[in-house]
């Protein structure tokens, strides 16, 4: 019996970092933020580096409830479409450069709790999807800066999936 | 329009993430605040249909709700959201602005809790709709 061999780890690397980038450049308003993606194997870990203009409260200062909000939806969302174009991208049948890539999912509601105030330094968040239908998705996701045990933010969410 | 709804007017006008999405405070009455955003190409979710990234709604929401805490007749010295739950009912139009309205209905001694609207140019059918309640700093007695 013949196995394919492995592809070369460079190749399935620069696949992997095509597709994200792919799908992080479909939202502008990540570039808005200022938001990155940090990609071990398939796991992801979205990034807001802090900047001024993310400062709500400039007493405290705390960043904005606006923009860790958006930051918990943006690594949601991300990590959603990710996970669910990860088969076809592993087999080969999704092209980063193609001209149409998979649509994104859609918001349905949207909670977040705010935990503590958010410092004025970089924020990480990291997302699971609890249950991924054929219609709906529902996604949890945390957000945290200094310590991992310390969560400033945490957010549940429902999506509607694209059509197939 | 009192000192005190100029005043709140004025602190959520010149909060740095508010004035990066470019909103404007248009309306603080008791307990209630309306805050515009205008369409920006920069703020999109879905460039294929050029509607608006719920995360710029949602910080919208967020910051009307906290203008509407802000205005309430107890005076509080200071607020923050503790959580903040938004439906998406329809995607915004591309090209209008959005309109949240907020009123903070109740507050307690430590709690406000507050109602808030989003809608695009055809107010009659509302693009989200979210409940949130934040803290409530009282100003020293």
């Amino acid at each position: 019996m013949t196995r394919k061999p492995p592809e070369p780890v460079e190749v399935v690397k620069s696949r992997r970092e095509a597709a994200l980038a792919r799908l992080v450049a479909g939202v502008p308003y990540i570039g808005f933020l200022g938001a990155r993606f940090d990609r071990r194997g398939d796991e992801l870990t979205a990034i807001l580096p802090f900047h001024p203009s993310l400062i709500g409260n400039p007493a405290i200062p705390a960043l904005h409830g606006g923009a860790t909000a958006a930051f918990l939806e943006v690594a949601a969302i991300i990590e959603l479409a990710w996970s669910s174009l990860w088969q076809d991208m592993e087999a080969g049948r999704i092209d980063p450069a193609a001209e149409t890539f998979p649509a994104l999912p859609k918001t349905i509601t949207f909670t977040v709790d705010y935990l503590r105030s958010g410092l004025p330094r970089d924020a990480y968040a990291r997302a699971t999807v609890t249950r991924r239908g054929r219609r709906y998705a529902t996604v949890q996701v945390e957000a945290w800066q200094d310590n991992r045990a310390k969560p400033f933010a945490q957010a549940a969410a429902h999506f509607l999936m694209p059509e197939p | 329009m009192t000192e005190r709804l100029i005043q709140a007017r004025d602190v959520m006008q010149s909060l740095p993430h508010a004035q990066s999405l470019g909103m404007i405070v248009t309306e603080t009455a008791e307990g209630s605040a309306t805050i515009t955003m205008p369409y920006d190409t920069r703020l999109i979710g879905d460039p294929a249909t050029g509607v608006l990234h719920g995360g710029a709604i949602s910080a919208l929401m967020d910051t009307a709700s906290g203008a509407a805490v802000m205005c309430h007749p107890s005076a509080p010295a200071a607020t923050a959201t503790l959580d903040l739950r938004i439906d998406y009912m329809r995607p915004a139009t591309p090209g209008q602005t959005i309109t949240a309205r907020a009123v903070c209905h109740h507050v307690t001694r430590t709690v406000a809790f507050v109602r808030v609207t989003a809608t695009d140019a055809d107010e009659s059918r509302p693009v989200a709709m979210g409940t949130g309640t934040f803290t409530l700093e009282r100003p020293p007695a």
